[in-house]
């Protein structure tokens, strides 16, 4: 790594750790219903909603319910959204005149599920499929919804966890309205201002044809692409305005762009972990969890960063310079742009896969086998590093109730967590929730590896499945397994490379994304719901502290042991024996 | 179970009118107020009549301009249809190239990039060239390069567009931007803006044409 790239990294984790506390005191308050600055103003928009939905704030609702509400929110989103997205052709604000040609039905599956899940994983090419309406109304409102329940499950099961002797763990609705309103909107609103003061776009008008200087006329595509890009990033949906995403001068413009769009990703996954020490009456306990996730953070960048700016060897022969020098990058520049270069790019890849945003400012296809190894890593990992909105913090509260499990078998004591003991009930839950995510990854791109499909058929016209891949040898193999992991962990990055628009893909993908998304949701739900009975223990002295380094550590082995186990005999099929294909010259 | 299908179908709708029209309204009034020029996508003129624009990337290919980086979107600069190459690092195609074939145009891989950038600026093969030179940006429409490749590209571009390599320096050294708060990104040279200067120079050098 060089200097430039350390004293970023520095600079950046030093802001996510003073904006943590402020932010995440600031959300506990919001969630615990108490008054904050922004009470006054929207207070009263908070009560009409209420009013106009028919909903009473101050009811409570069981694991049950609020996951049934969760459920059915979401597939009257999703419905929306599939229905939106066939008829773009007769809707509003569609200078280009896209259609349902260009939304065909197994794709406008595949998008709703992938916006509802929060995933925005997109298998076709935004500029040239979606109508400005699509993007705004069937497309960005599930970066603010999903973002919003993505959030309330993280509450409710941190009320689960630190509440005791009670039935219901908050109100899903409540707990929506408060964070879109006292959370994403205020941020979004500066934020998307300051987009379109650095060069994001924010129009409606149709795309312009510019009269180039050597003749040609080049067609630039536009639209309301700040008001989206801004709940892209905040909400970690990551889904772009435009095919290369955050890589697209447009929606990225300039470096300073760049940085404030990586601290976006993290910031309110990162702040969460206050919000759960707040709320749990001790800070220490989202500084733990805080502290494991930062130190599988640093190590990602340290390692993709290096692989990157060391550049690929059969690029170097040509003799082009590898080492970066004051004038030029060096490193892996394929798929990577001049204002990024190496550094901003291998960073931006770490944060948006370790948060389960998925928005992209380089090509991941066309990282080096080990540059591209940690994104998939970070997804592999259950994206507990932050993590997505919400996502993060339950994903890596699941994580912790199975450190304390290893802890209780390793001493024979029945574990606890915030001083609740962790039963047969919740460790099947958690490992459950582990099962069905390892059990999508591996299933679907083992079977996309193996069946055979007809030539010209409706599933998939080129015949079998992994014809679709855009590289060949185990490069190819990376772009199946990482597409469906993303899927599957609702990242929506992807090895861009896989043509993964045909309905073979569209269907397995999106229902990987669904099962991702909820059957996550649900047990970790279930675990709030029958930690919220239990009545808490004394603190003895055989107590295991989960707020000591000892704990971090164990958190840390959890996660990487799980995921090391389950997945790195793919890993090892596809990025590792590409990394020593290449640096023994082969090509494919 | 009627209980909560009222809120799902109520809610969805609040938040289809307010985060699906009323916050993009906002935020379009806003910024047609505060930033018009980048509301409207930076749009550069050049005698009244748009000519690119400041963020988006163009293709150049006459020797007296500055040269982009190669690009993969859509036949190459198309900006309504952004991409990179998604070739990964064991590709021969992305080293080596493929030749057209039918339904399928070619591929010009970094080997034979490296070659032409080498005849184009009269470099000989020992001369290392920046990386940025002969790689395909991610979004296909960088408008950027680096200052080592706009430094070797001065020599060909003065001479074929009849200046002074130091007329020619000089407006690279105006074009480049440096790392934000000297900290953030890498120095970069835009070429859009770059080309107009050397586009004035011309213009002024050779009056009669």
């Amino acid at each position: 790594m060089t200097t430039n790239s350390l004293v970023q990294l520095a600079l950046y984790c030093l802001i996510i750790v003073l904006t943590t506390p402020v932010l995440g005191r600031y959300m506990a308050r919001v969630f615990q219903g108490e008054k904050t600055l922004l009470s006054p103003i929207l207070g009263p928009v908070e009560t009409v909603v209420y009013r106009v939905c028919g909903i009473e704030p101050s009811e409570e609702m069981s694991w049950q319910v609020y996951a049934g509400a969760l459920l059915l929110f979401s597939v009257v989103g999703m419905v929306l959204t599939y229905i939106l997205l066939r008829l773009q052709g007769v809707l509003p604000l569609n200078p280009q005149h896209f259609s349902g040609a260009q939304m065909s039905p197994d794709l406008a599956f595949n998008t709703s599920a992938s916006f509802t899940t929060n995933t925005n994983w997109q298998a076709y090419v935004p500029e040239q499929s979606v109508s400005y309406f699509s993007n705004m109304v069937a497309l960005a409102i599930h970066n603010w919804m999903s973002a919003a329940s993505g959030i309330a499950v993280a509450i409710a099961l941190v009320r689960g966890l630190t509440r005791h002797s009670g039935k219901s763990i908050g109100n899903l609705w409540v707990d929506m309205v408060r964070a879109t309103l006292y959370v994403l909107l205020p941020i979004c609103l500066v934020y998307a201002l300051f987009l379109v003061q650095q060069g994001v776009p924010q129009n409606f008008l149709p795309y312009v044809h510019a009269h180039t200087l050597e003749g040609p006329v080049q067609t630039i595509a536009e639209g309301p692409v700040a008001s989206q890009e801004a709940i892209k990033m905040l909400g970690t949906n990551g889904g772009g305005f435009f095919n290369a995403n955050s890589a697209h001068p447009y929606e990225n413009p300039t470096p300073l762009s760049n940085f404030i769009q990586m601290l976006s990703i993290f910031l309110i996954p990162a702040a969460l972990t206050a919000t759960f020490g707040c709320m749990a009456g001790s800070k220490r306990q989202g500084w733990a969890l805080f502290a494991a996730m930062s130190v599988m953070f640093v190590a990602g960048v340290v390692v993709c960063t290096t692989a990157e700016q060391r550049g690929l060897p059969a690029v170097a022969a040509c003799n082009v310079m590898v080492k970066p020098t004051s004038s030029q990058p060096g490193g892996n520049m394929e798929g990577k742009e001049t204002r990024f270069g190496i550094s901003d790019s291998a960073l931006f890849a770490v944060i948006t896969t370790d948060a389960s945003c998925g928005a992209v400012n380089a090509m991941h296809d066309s990282f080096t086998p080990i540059g591209g190894l940690v994104p998939l890593s970070n997804i592999l990992s259950g994206e507990v590093i932050f993590g997505g909105v919400g996502a993060g913090l339950y994903g890596m509260l699941m994580f912790a109730i199975i450190a304390v499990f290893i802890a209780g078998l390793m001493v024979g004591r029945t574990p606890e967590y915030l001083g609740k003991k962790i039963e047969q009930y919740e460790v099947k839950m958690a490992m459950l929730a582990v099962l069905v995510l390892a059990a999508s990854i591996l299933g679907f791109a083992a079977l996309a590896v193996v069946l055979p499909l007809k030539a010209h058929g409706y599933w998939n016209p080129g015949g079998n499945p992994w014809t679709n891949v855009n590289n060949a040898g185990a490069h190819g193999f990376s772009e199946i397994l990482y597409a469906f992991t993303s899927a599957t962990g609702n990242n929506g990055s992807a090895f861009a490379g896989l043509n993964a628009n045909t309905p073979y893909f569209n269907l397995t993908l999106g229902m990987a994304m669904l099962i991702g998304r909820f059957l996550m949701i649900i047990p970790l739900l279930a675990i709030a719901g029958s930690m919220v009975k239990k009545v808490p223990v004394p603190v003895t002295s055989g107590t295991f502290p989960t707020d000591s380094g000892t704990f971090v550590v164990l958190l840390l082995g959890a996660v990487v042991l799980v995921g090391a186990l389950t997945f790195f005999p793919a890993l090892a099929l596809g990025p590792i024996a590409e990394h020593l294909q290449m640096i023994h010259g082969k090509l494919f | 179970m009627l209980k909560i299908i009222k809120p799902a179908i109520l809610l969805t709708a609040v938040f289809t009118i307010g985060t699906g029209f009323m916050f993009p309204a906002g935020i379009t009034l806003l910024a047609r107020l505060l930033f018009p020029g980048q509301a409207n996508g930076s749009l550069v003129r050049s005698h009244g009549v748009v000519v690119g624009a400041a963020h988006i990337g163009q293709n150049f290919t006459a020797p007296y301009y500055f040269h982009p980086r190669p690009s993969a979107a859509g036949n190459g600069y198309d900006a309504s249809n952004s991409s990179g190459t998604n070739l990964g690092p064991t590709s021969d195609k992305l080293i080596h190239g493929s030749p057209a074939a039918a339904g399928s145009s070619g591929f010009t891989g970094i080997a034979q990039l490296a070659a032409q950038y080498r005849k184009e600026n009269n470099l000989s093969a020992s001369t290392p060239l920046p990386a940025d030179a002969v790689t395909y940006s991610a979004s296909g429409l960088d408008p950027d390069i680096s200052p080592a490749n706009a430094r070797l590209q001065a020599p060909r571009v003065a001479a074929a567009a009849g200046l002074t390599l130091n007329q020619v320096q000089l407006a690279i050294t105006q074009s480049t931007r440096t790392r934000t708060f000297g900290l953030l990104g890498e120095p970069r040279v835009n070429v859009l803006a770059l080309n107009l200067a050397i586009a004035r120079l011309r213009a002024h050098s050779q009056p009669v044409q």
